[in-house]
């Protein structure tokens, strides 16, 4: 912790860019997301991008070293969706704790790996924690709106075996990310917190809230101040945003909570907004000239990207942010 | 941490999140929070939640953030409701209303549970209305360091394991030592505290309560200054509590208390934006006058400001009564011992009126009416609560009493009155408190009552009806067969060319019972009363001639539509044959369970109790309830609203109460019985009598198609089946407290004393259940003596933490009144202490209580629900009754 503290105030630290987008490349088959070891099993598994970590976990680890290579100081895992709820759709809620455990068996080992390399330049795993597909303070039924399709406790459970397997697994850190409904985050956030009691240990804990469109709010409707002040009751490594929107479209939104907190501002932005194909276009370079209008205004600490972002996003990012002073911030055990 | 290297001071101000943000700043003006979705505060919010109308419960919620509330709060703390259930409904239905869930939310609750519930389901950070030290340091860490976990902020009450903090260092003392505990051990951040440090009426004319305000002040003051970053808030119109009545000194009274705890730091509070003058404009006299109180500067300020109120009343906006005791005349004399229910004086000033009248019956019809329009008026606009008012009636009642002899002699008639309205305990039941109640709160609002009394059968109340002429039947009832009394006479009244309006009530009574049972049955009016308080209004609207067509043709068309809704909303539950249920029953494994052999098996009976032995066990809240003062005991004591009602409700029922105990008005006896038992035939259990004979307790499964793993329980699983070859052991009982009940009841009704008359009985019927508690815990500790060694407090009694389950025929677990049949036999119980069953197996005197004992450690409370046609058939069979009667007994849990 104390290493990515002084990186931390010493430079403004890269995130990787997207997983899926890179795994795309690799056109895998659904015999390729079976493996061996899910051949004869009774449901289709292609999409389930988290279980490749199973499967090809050769095609993880190199995704992660592109990014590292490309000047990443955090990578995530892959683990957006691997939580009880999110693989109930594929009836592989068994396999929870193995997937978080493996993927970040996975990134660790490339981390170290290259650390020992460059000693002056530490990498970094943050465990990625997705929101689940179900949402806890929102009705799916619109002629029912006092209706939840999950309760807390269900979420708390479910992300508190992903955090177990994560940690077990070695990450440095736990990112709560895409957030589009806080109360899904105030589980997550509870159940880190009942670990690290429980275990008498310390790990820090990046929360990244996603807001869905131009209004400005989060899915479950709350603005971004409202948002930062509602997860602000746990200690945080930083808050920040990503998904949903383009490094463009983020900027008044950095601009109110890094105004607001002393805490670091994390941004991973996706490739600009999806053109007509549904695809993230935004090239590189266009990309990193929106991020320096974020460190021109000393708006953050950690970037990366989203949706649609390669290595290359990730390298121009890097090289623009590259001796820029990180924002000041503070970190409150 | 090492990383002080990076300290950056962040402002530590109080930040609330809904929707969308708010922030406390120094320069914050005073945060208001709205209460009116609080069902202790606002009888329309708990009405409407009652009544599943969630709907309009909303919008008194957007009417508040529309009229400026910045948080609202909300409280779902109501005996009658679940808790639990209604915060989580109503909280899910707000936070899917933006124009609402903007705002933050205050959850509040006396119980944990419910706070804890609400956390669960709200994205924002809320505030939690509140923890304190009362039951020590332990509780309150453990729930602090969840509420931080949640993200919530939270209220601390100036209360501690010796009570609340009713002065300046007390307040100081408890303040401090939460916050060190909160800020030091729990980490709690300092800004997220706010101190709810209790405002106290002043001007009480009690010397102790001189400094109610100056010391809430003064401490607010201290914590702002010693404790950094925390808040003040409170509930503001509790400091006007003696100035009921007149609002234009309550309004400055609350004014000139903000401005001066504003100062010293208070940033927020419940206040009613409407209840409050503009500082400036106060008069200056006034503005003087309060002020003394308020800042205790003089000696004689409270007296001061009394005469001063005497001359601002009327100028308020509102229209108001003046209550005024210093005024000498006769009439606001009179008014005054009426509001008050102080009856020394009201024989002497009745005189002084009958004397100044030319006829007496013309004090009657002014004096005396003229003061209890005003009890009407303040009872009706919810500031006078039913206790007060049996009170005034207690003292109306005398009054008339007095004047009736001079009456008669000058052969006067007695004057008109607004309505004859008769009052009836049905066929079969005893228990009239309720209907008392509301036939006194009726008898204030100048209706004649002609009160049938208990077990009434259908013929006496329709000759009755016919013979006096009455304008209005009111029928109640306690137990479940009653609602068929009920149904019965409704039939017979159309079927009779009855007109007369029909009013229900009682405590098995509901709405949808009325509305789906009992008004098809009659084409004239019938209506559901809920409350006393109701009633008043309900029969003024039925008799009125301007408004009566109208009110019942609304009424009509509104329980169509309840009932239309009540059927359309019925959830489809799937059943299962009897067979399958007892297929699915709880499986105990009794080789590893262990039984005790009772210490003594067979009857023992107790006559002449120690009375004062049962005072420990009372559980005081259905206490309370009986009397519609809402609220858990002994928080009630101190609640905003009912809290000094309910002090002096307390403090004269336990003046009656040590009466009762010291000169042994009522006389507490019981009889119980353990016995070897076995489960026979899945749901009988078997049971060997006293004198050797074989007896049977039939109980019945539940039948509703249970998830996974869910057993379908009768509570013939709590006991060992004959096949397993393990002797089990089963009991029963029946405690009364109920002896004399009516005799000394009696007494206080010839005195004209409905009040104590009613206490009488709500008192027997608490010793009654405490008695039953008592006994329970003898039977497991002494005479079954499968506990020995537990000790439990009363309020674990209460929760009913023990192990082992006295269920008693009538309720959820065994809704059957039949089986009381069996229990009378096999414990001889009339024989024994002379309770006795009436037709429809109600318990004479109706203070008592019958039940059995499980001793089993699976044993629990669970409700059998709604059964099939098959049991009831096979329930039949197994008791050797006809199909018919057992479908009778039976009726209310037959599914349809």
């Amino acid at each position: 912790m104390s290493e990515l503290l002084k990186a931390m105030q010493n430079r403004i630290l890269i995130l990787d860019g997207a997983m899926g987008t890179m795994l795309q490349r690799y056109k895998f088959s659904e015999d390729d997301f079976r493996g061996e070891r899910f051949k004869g099993f009774h449901k289709s598994v292609k999409g389930n991008n988290d279980l490749l970590s199973l499967t090809q976990p050769q095609a993880i680890e190199e995704v992660h070293r592109l990014y590292f290579e490309a000047g990443a100081d955090i990578v995530e895992t892959n683990t957006f969706s691997s939580t009880t709820i999110a693989m109930a759709d594929y009836d592989m809620e068994d396999l929870v704790y193995e997937l978080n455990f493996e993927s970040a068996k996975i990134a660790k080992n490339v981390a170290d790996a290259i650390s020992k390399k460059e000693l002056n330049k530490p990498r970094f795993v943050a465990g990625a924690i997705g929101p689940t597909n179900k949402t806890a303070s929102m009705s799916p039924d619109v002629n029912d709106p006092g209706f939840r399709a999950i309760s807390f406790d269900e979420l708390r459970i479910a992300y508190k075996q992903q955090a177990e397997g994560l940690i077990d697994g070695g990450v440095d850190i736990l990112l709560v990310e895409t957030v589009f409904d806080t109360l899904n985050a105030k589980a997550a956030l509870f159940a880190i917190e009942e670990i690290k009691e429980e275990r008498n240990i310390d790990v820090p804990v990046m929360i990244s809230g996603t807001i869905t469109d131009a209004s400005g709010r989060t899915l479950s409707g709350q603005t971004a101040e409202a948002f930062l002040i509602s997860v602000s009751h746990i200690p945080l490594l930083s808050v920040g945003f990503n998904c949903a929107l383009g490094a463009k479209q983020l900027t008044p939104h950095l601009e109110v909570v890094s105004k607001r907190t002393q805490l670091a501002i994390s941004a991973h932005p996706n490739a600009g907004l999806p053109n007509a194909f549904g695809e993230y276009d935004e090239s590189p370079e266009q990309m990193a000239s929106q991020v320096n209008e974020y460190l021109e205004k000393g708006l953050i600490n950690i970037i990366g990207g989203c949706c649609g972002t390669t290595p290359e996003h990730i390298k121009a990012i890097a090289g623009i942010a590259s001796g820029v002073e990180p924002r000041k911030f503070s970190y409150n055990k | 941490m090492q990383d002080n290297t990076i300290q950056i001071k962040e402002k530590r101000y109080l930040k609330l999140s809904g929707l969308e943000p708010l922030v406390v700043t120094p320069e914050s003006n005073f945060i208001n929070v709205g209460e009116r979705t609080n069902v202790a505060g606002s009888k329309k919010f708990l009405r409407l939640i009652k009544e599943e109308n969630f709907e309009e419960a909303l919008s008194v919620a957007r009417h508040q953030v529309e009229g400026g509330a910045q948080v609202i709060d909300i409280n779902m703390d109501d005996g009658l409701i679940d808790g639990k259930e209604a915060m989580v409904r109503f909280l899910n239905l707000v936070i899917a209303e933006p124009d609402i869930s903007r705002v933050p939310i205050m959850i509040d609750s006396s119980k944990w549970e419910i706070i804890e519930a609400g956390l669960q389901v709200v994205q924002g950070k809320c505030v939690v209305n509140s923890i304190s030290l009362k039951e020590g340091e332990e509780i309150f860490i453990h729930q602090a360091k969840l509420i931080k976990r949640y993200g919530a902020a939270v209220i601390i009450m100036a209360f501690d394991e010796a009570g609340q903090a009713d002065n300046y260092e007390r307040r100081c003392e408890i303040a401090k030592r939460s916050y060190d505990i909160l800020v030091n051990q729990v980490k709690f951040k300092p800004e997220d505290i706010i101190f709810d440090l209790n405002i106290f009426p002043v001007a009480t004319g009690m010397d102790e309560h001189r400094r109610n305000a100056i010391d809430f002040i003064e401490a607010t003051q201290w914590v702002r200054e010693n404790l950094p970053y925390c808040n003040v808030s409170g509930g503001v119109s509790n400091v006007s509590f003696s100035f009921r009545g007149n609002t234009s000194v309550r309004e400055a009274m609350h004014s000139v208390f903000l401005y001066h705890a504003i100062q010293a730091g208070m940033n927020m509070g419940i206040v009613n934006p409407t209840m409050l003058e503009v500082y400036d404009d106060i008069p200056k006299d006034l503005l003087e006058h309060v002020e003394d109180v308020m800042l205790d500067r003089r000696e004689d300020a409270t007296e001061r400001l009394l005469e001063l109120a005497e001359t601002v009343v009327g100028t308020s906006k509102e229209r108001k009564v003046d209550l005024s005791w210093r005024e000498e005349s006769l009439q606001n004399r009179i008014t005054r011992a009426l509001v008050k229910g102080i009856d020394e004086y009201i024989v002497a000033d009745v005189e002084e009126a009958r004397l100044n009248v030319s006829r007496p019956i013309e004090v009657i019809e002014g004096h005396l009416m003229i003061g209890m329009n005003v009890v009407g008026d303040l009872f009706g606009s919810g500031k006078m609560f039913l206790p007060q008012v049996v009170k005034s009636a207690r003292v109306m009642k005398r009054a008339v009493a007095y004047l009736l002899p001079f009456i008669e002699a000058s052969k006067d008639g007695i004057s008109e009155t607004n309505g004859k309205i008769l009052m009836a305990t049905v066929k079969g039941d005893v228990h009239d408190i309720g209907k008392n109640i509301v036939s006194v709160v009726l008898a204030c609002n100048n209706y004649e009552i002609v009160d049938l009394g208990v077990m009434v059968p259908p013929e006496k109340i329709i000759a009755e009806a016919k013979a006096k002429q009455v304008d209005v039947i009111g029928l109640s009832g306690l137990i479940t067969p009653s609602l068929d009394e009920m149904v019965f006479l409704a039939k017979e009244m159309q079927r009779q060319d009855f007109s007369v309006p029909l009013l229900i009530g009682g405590a098995t009574t509901s709405k949808a019972h009325t509305a789906v049972k009992i008004d098809p049955q009659y084409e004239n009016a019938v209506v559901h009363v809920n409350d006393a308080s109701r009633a008043v209004t309900i029969v003024g609207d039925l008799l009125k001639k301007e408004t009566s067509t109208n009110y019942k043709d609304t009424l009509k068309e509104d329980y169509a539509v309840f009932r239309e809704n009540f059927l359309k909303r019925q959830t489809v539950k799937e059943y299962i044959s009897i067979n399958e249920a007892r297929r699915n029953k709880l499986k105990v494994d009794w080789k590893a369970s262990q039984i005790t052999r009772p210490k003594q098996l067979g009857v023992q009976t107790l006559e002449n109790f120690d009375l004062s032995l049962l005072e420990e066990f009372i559980d005081w809240s259905p206490f309370f309830r009986s009397w519609d003062l809402h609220g858990r005991y002994p928080k009630i004591l101190t609640d905003k609203i009912v809290g000094e009602q309910a002090s002096e409700l307390f403090a004269d029922a336990k003046e009656m109460l040590q009466k009762i105990i010291s000169e042994k008005l009522l006389i507490a006896k019981a009889v119980f019985g353990l016995f070897e038992a076995n489960t026979v035939n899945e749901d009988d259990i078997q049971i060997v009598t006293a004198s050797e004979e074989i007896e049977f307790f039939r109980t019945l499964r539940q039948q509703s198609k249970k998830a996974e793993g869910r057993p379908n329980i009768a509570l013939s699983d709590f006991v060992a089946p004959k096949e397993s070859c393990i002797q089990d052991y089963v009991g029963c009982f029946c405690v009364s407290t109920g002896f004399g009940t009516k005799e000394l009841a009696e007494a206080y009704e010839a005195k004209h004393d409905d009040y104590n008359a009613i206490m009488v009985k709500a008192l027997a019927d608490r010793l009654a259940e405490a008695f039953a508690e008592y006994l329970h815990k003898e039977v497991r500790t002494k005479h079954w003596g499968y506990a020995e060694n537990e000790s439990l407090s009363n309020d674990e009694l209460i929760k009913e933490s023990y192990k082992g389950i006295r269920p008693a025929p009538g309720y959820p677990a065994c809704p059957d009144h039949l089986e009381k049949k069996t229990i009378w036999n096999v414990l001889d119980v009339e024989k024994r202490i002379g309770v006795s069953l009436t037709e429809s197996l109600a318990m004479w005197p109706a203070a008592s209580v019958s039940g059995y004992y499980f001793g089993n450690l699976d044993a629990r409370y669970f409700g059998l629900g709604k059964i099939k046609e098959d049991q009831v058939m096979d329930f039949a069979a197994r008791k050797n009754i006809d199909f018919e009667l057992a479908k009778k007994w039976l009726r209310t849990n037959i599914a349809d």
